[in-house]
């Protein structure tokens, strides 16, 4: 690295063309940085895991510029070219670092060659099971196969026959036949679960992927190694043999998990999703999530998802709905309990609806054991978004035993209650009795059994939003599936209930448009900031003194509460 | 005419009278070399080395002087020697004898070794079966720990290192020096992808580390006896020392014989030295350098030019017996197993007792090696049992293609040299084993023989 | 797990000799199995443990090393040198020869307990091939007649295991 934190940068040559890639970048990456969908096939190699070199996929044909033995002088040819020498034997990309004047070929019939033979040794033991193995579709044997192979079989002995289905795991299923060996699962859980569960036994072409015995894949981070096998041989238990992952709609997501803010996919076909895996994302979670962030889509298809618009336990439409409860903070002595779990812009409303009937608001907090990885101690996915608009400006309480007091005191006629169970927090059902009670959830619970309005809420799959998560980071999440039939996505419910109280008349309202607004008023986020415009990665914000509340969040993967606030002590452009 | 060995290491072990012991030991002059390299300095024994030229004697023939000039001996990291006896190559018994009946000559060479690279450690990587080995490998280290030999504070030169002996287990891949150090340090013996992980950089522990076979460091002994200079008197440019031949197969008088780089040919060594072969026998082929390395077919005529220019035309028996001229007829000495088959050997057998061995010994780790071995020892072993196709020869050696090169380490030459070398010198025989057997099949009877080597 | 007081006593000089505690693992596994006769999984665990290591970590190694067993032998463990140099002076003849004295199929324990017969790999004595050792011990030039030789001792007793004398 030089003085001023930029990294040297080297040419190269790839394939007869000059790239310029930073020093020491391995070739695989490097072949991916000049694109137009070149690549370097590989298995065992992983940008987040350190490097083995044994699948042998990878190989490329490598050469130096020539230069004489004695004088160091560089050779050249007759058109007074640099010569190359080429190494005679292939090198594997991934572990061949860029050096000044290096030259790669991709292409070469060497090339190929070792391609071809490496895929062929990897389907002469490999089983025919495409028919049933749910990697197919997005299998790298598949593809390589295809790319790379010969067409064609000349292995005509008896394969070697290994375990197949064993329970390797709660969640993770394992087919040793399938298995190439690549070693990936055993890298990953030791250097980034940290549980050194897997290993090989036995030796040569016998080598077997194993727990011991009594012991099994069982950590919260289990289900990343069935992401990162390129085979079938590590699968998902609860995704076995649900769906084709051809038929699978790919949506961008968040996940809620935590304030961690994993960047995740949602797969899903006609409204049902069948699974969740981790989106790539250096800045939040590299390329992992946990096990228990995938299970939450479960939650979508309960039965206790409330579905209807209600007052007093009778279904109405929403805006007869929006315009009770409207009603309801134009009385006077509002309380609202707000939610960590709210998006961006529903926060926004709720704020707006706060300020415009003097509204006291309270946040409950969700916090539980952090495990330094991907699971923060913050359980709640928009914490700091509920900070930045403005809908509280301290850390939220652990229960509500000031607000029942209030609520005692007769000082609350109105309580505006946001997917919370008060019931549980200090304020017992009698006490509810003595306040207009408005519900807005997804799931019913004792608060929501007697709520006078209920307003359902949508799952974070049914509805586009954003959050912001522990370190500051904006990041946006897609529809993946439809909601309940007739709700409607909560910012334009908040609309309806919202414009009346400062008496307007709710206007129709998109996404784009109620960012204009939110752009405009949020002091942290960027005045030209547009809803299309926010990129799939996520947009960091500056919080400025928003730092330096005590979040209770500590070191995890990409969270660094020290460095944060050693950043903030020095001044800019230090 | 019988060929006088020149004895260097094997100097005293044979001698009636020679025991393994440390008194007998110094009655014959040892340990002098130690005294006199504890007070010379360490980059001059490490000059006496590379200029006595002495290559390494447990496979790939690498200068051992320039070994050592590739240590990174500025990275602060303490510096490892480990000794590899793990004799494994099939064909190869030498260093058995020296740990055996000679062991102190080992531990000198190491403690010069060590003192010369200024090690913090030695390691003795001693193969499991040698049961006995170990037990005398520790008892003489005891006996040299009392006089002062190795420990702490060697001879009162400030200079202080151990000896660990370390048992191996039963993989022959542990005579890789990276998997070697892998099993070393715990682990299954994966050999390391080099780069980055040259052991003189990142080796035992990730510190600079340097893997020699036991007949090299004794040679490092010699050395500094006599000088490197001298030394490379001895043998031919480039071929340096003397080299112990083991020899094993259809001769008279299989066994161990050490003499100078070049002084003997191989015909000399199977017909005077060894006894020649059975009575009414006939030479059929030899492989010169343990099974790893290139079979040579005993009617092949060798021509083409060495190293320094000189053109030569050779029979078998006229190779010279050392590093570059095996190297030039494309073979190699590789760790000096000479196995020599007479005319009763069926070669389709002979490949599929080695590729047994290697299918059997691969660790597994990288796709050539481990899916690419075990199929062509499916393949030999389907032709030894009756089901041989004439396209078999031409499929073996497009595996062996594939294999080669394409691995971690040599492992996968070492495997796929035996199959191509076969097949180019007896294609013959293995194209008419699978015309035999159809004859034999068309005529109702059993496709398969007796087999005698698999 | 029951080890003898003198294979504790020899653990725990040795470990600390090592830099790493896992460099060890192999040492010990050595040790345990020449105290148990091979290695449960109990003595896996115990390993595991005392090097402060992961069991599946003990595992995989044992089961990479062939002369690890998870297994206990017969009561004389004998192995025939297999590879070419061996073979060309007659190992698969010694073999079958052995086979049939000891009435035990090669790769396999006898039924009544008294034998383990197995091909091994090159043990390094080619020019005194066929090599076959008996527990810790080797014999040389076993042709088939002095293979029943050897299996003659074996069932009289004569030969012990090969276990050294401390």
């Amino acid at each position: 690295m030089s003085q001023n934190g930029t990294v040297e940068r080297v040419t190269i040559n790839i394939d007869g063309q000059d790239v310029d890639v930073p020093k020491g970048t391995n070739i695989i990456e490097a072949v991916k940085m000049v694109g137009k969908g070149k690549e370097v096939p590989h298995y065992c190699y992983h940008p987040k895991l350190s490097i083995a070199g044994n699948c042998r996929m990878c190989l490329v044909e490598m050469g130096m510029p020539m230069r004489d033995r004695a004088t160091g002088e560089a050779i050249l040819d007759e058109d007074g070219k640099q010569k190359i020498s080429w190494m005679p034997k292939p090198t594997i990309a991934c572990a061949t670092n860029a050096a000044p004047g290096m030259h790669i070929k991709t292409k070469s019939p060497m090339v190929e060659e070792s391609r071809n033979g490496v895929t062929e040794f990897l389907l002469i033991n490999h089983p025919l099971d495409c028919p049933i193995c749910d990697q197919a579709g997005e299998c790298r044997l598949q593809e390589f196969s295809a790319d790379h192979g010969r067409g064609y079989s000349r292995f005509i002995e008896d394969k070697n026959v290994k375990p197949k289905r064993t329970r390797l795991g709660p969640r993770v299923m394992l087919d040793d036949e399938r298995c190439i060996l690549c070693s990936r699962c055993v890298r990953f859980s030791q250097e980034i679960a940290d549980d050194d569960v897997l290993g090989f036994v036995d030796r040569g072409t016998y080598s077997t992927l194993t727990c011991y015995p009594g012991k099994e894949l069982a950590n919260n981070y289990s289900l990343n190694t069935v992401d990162i096998c390129p085979v079938g041989a590590l699968t998902s238990t609860d995704f076995r043999f649900k769906m084709r992952v051809w038929f699978l709609k790919r949506t961008n997501s968040i996940c809620t998990e935590s304030s961690v803010g994993a960047n995740t996919e949602i797969w899903s076909r006609e409204g049902k999703i069948y699974r969740i895996t981790p989106r790539r994302n250096d800045a939040v979670n590299d390329t992992w999530m946990t096990d228990s962030g995938r299970a939450l889509y479960q939650a979508v298809e309960s039965e206790d998802r409330l579905t209807h618009y209600t007052i007093g336990g009778v279904h109405q439409t929403a805006d007869e709905v929006a315009a009770a409860a409207a009603e309801q903070f134009k009385s006077g002595d509002v309380a609202m309990v707000a939610s960590a779990h709210s998006s961006v812009e529903e926060q926004f409303y709720y704020k707006a609806i706060a300020e415009r009937s003097a509204a006291k608001v309270s946040l409950v907090s969700h916090y539980g054991a952090g495990d330094g990885l991907l699971q923060s101690e913050d359980r709640s996915p928009n914490l700091r978004g509920a900070l930045v608009t403005g809908l509280i400006n301290t850390l939220p309480e652990s229960d509500l035993s000031s607000l029942a007091n209030a609520i005692n005191s007769g000082a609350v006629k109105t309580l505006l209650v946001v997917d919370e169970d008060v019931t549980s927090l200090g304020i017992a059902p009698d006490l509810l009795a003595k306040v207009k009670l408005i519900y807005v959830g997804t799931h019913t619970n004792e608060t929501a059994k007697v709520a006078d309005i209920v307003i359902p809420s949508l799952m974070v799959f049914e509805k586009d939003g954003s959050f912001i998560n522990q370190n500051f980071r904006l990041q946006k999440f897609n529809t993946a599936i439809p909601g309940p039939v007739g709700v409607l996505p909560d910012f334009m419910m908040l609309e309806k209930i919202a414009a009346p109280l400062a008496d307007e008349k709710p206007a129709p309202v998109t996404l784009d448009t109620l960012w204009q607004r939110i752009a405009a008023k949020v002091e942290c986020i960027e005045a030209t900031q547009a809803w299309r415009g926010i990129p799939e990665e996520g947009i960091p914000l500056e919080p400025g003194s928003l730092l330096e509340l005590p979040f209770v969040e500590t070191k995890n993967l990409k969270y660094d509460p020290d460095a944060v606030k050693e950043a903030q002590a020095a001044p800019a452009g230090a | 005419m019988a060929i006088e060995e020149q004895k260097l290491i094997f100097k005293n072990l044979d001698e009636p009278g020679y025991s393994n012991d440390i008194d007998c030991y110094l009655k014959h002059g040892g340990y002098e070399q130690l005294k006199k390299a504890v007070t010379m300095k360490p980059e001059d024994i490490c000059s006496e080395v590379m200029d006595s030229g002495v290559r390494g004697r447990g496979g790939a023939g690498f200068p051992a002087g320039m070994k050592w000039k590739f240590l990174d001996r500025k990275s602060g990291k303490p510096i490892y020697l480990v000794c590899n006896a793990d004799e494994s190559e099939p064909g190869t018994f030498k260093d058995r004898q020296i740990i055996h009946k000679d062991p102190h000559q080992l531990i000198e060479g190491m403690m010069c070794a060590a003192y010369a690279i200024q090690a913090k450690l030695a390691f003795i990587y001693i193969r499991g079966e040698f049961f006995q080995g170990y037990r005398i490998l520790e008892r003489a280290i005891e006996e040299a720990r009392e006089k002062n030999f190795l420990g702490e504070d060697i001879l009162g030169s400030g200079y202080s290192c151990d000896i660990i002996v370390h048992r191996g287990a039963g993989a022959y891949i542990c005579g890789e020096e990276t998997g070697l150090i892998e099993s070393l340090e715990g682990y299954r013996a994966n050999p390391r992808i080099k780069p980055p992980y040259f052991p003189a950089a990142l080796g035992l522990y990730q510190c600079p580390t340097i893997v020699n076979n036991v007949e090299t460091l004794c040679d490092v002994k010699h050395v500094i006896e006599m000088g490197g200079k001298e030394f490379a008197k001895i043998g031919t440019p480039g071929n340096t020392g003397t080299r112990i031949w083991c020899v094993s197969g259809h001769v008279q008088k299989p066994g161990y014989y050490e003499f100078p780089c070049s002084a003997v040919t191989l015909g000399e060594l199977i017909f005077d030295v060894c006894g020649g072969l059975k009575p009414g026998r006939k030479l059929k082929a030899v492989i010169p350098g343990g099974s790893s390395s290139k079979i040579l077919r005993a009617d092949e005529r060798f021509t083409g030019k060495l190293k320094d220019g000189t053109e030569y035309d050779w029979g078998i028996e006229d190779i010279p017996m050392d590093f570059d001229s095996l190297m030039a007829v494309g073979s190699m000495s590789g760790s000096g197993g000479v196995i020599v088959m007479d005319d009763s050997t069926d070669m389709v057998e002979a490949l599929a007792n080695i590729n047994y061995f290697y299918a059997h010994e691969s660790c597994g780790q990288c796709t050539p090696c481990r899916e690419g071995v075990p199929w062509m020892r499916k393949v030999t072993q389907r032709m030894c049992d009756g089901h041989a196709r004439e396209e078999d020869a031409d499929l073996l050696n497009s595996i062996a293609d594939q294999i080669a090169g394409r691995t971690i380490c040599a492992f996968g030459e070492a495997a796929a040299w035996p199959v191509q070398s076969f097949i180019a010198k007896f294609k013959d025989e293995f194209v008419e084993k699978a015309r035999e057997q159809a004859t034999r099949r068309k005529a109702g009877q059993n496709p398969s023989k007796e087999t005698t080597l698999i | 797990m029951n080890l003898k007081p003198e294979t504790i006593e020899k653990i725990d000089k040795l470990v600390p000799r090592y830099p790493t505690k896992r460099s060890a693992a192999l040492p010990l596994c050595h040790l345990v199995q020449e105290d148990q006769g091979y290695l449960s999984n109990e003595g896996m665990e115990w390993i595991a443990e005392r090097l402060e290591l992961q069991p599946i970590n003990v595992q995989e190694i044992v089961t990479f090393y062939p002369m690890l067993r998870t297994e206990p032998t017969g009561k004389h463990h004998v192995r025939v040198c297999r590879t070419l140099p061996c073979a060309l002076v007659g190992a698969y003849q010694t073999c079958r020869r052995l086979e049939e004295e000891l009435n035990c199929k090669v790769g396999h324990t006898s039924e009544d307990g008294e034998f383990t017969l197995e091909f091994v790999e090159c043990h390094a004595d080619c020019g005194h091939g066929p090599v076959v050792m008996v527990g810790e011990e080797q014999f040389n030039d076993i042709d088939p007649d002095k293979a029943s030789e050897l299996a003659a001792k074996m069932k009289s007793g004569e030969l012990s295991n090969g276990m050294p004398d401390a």
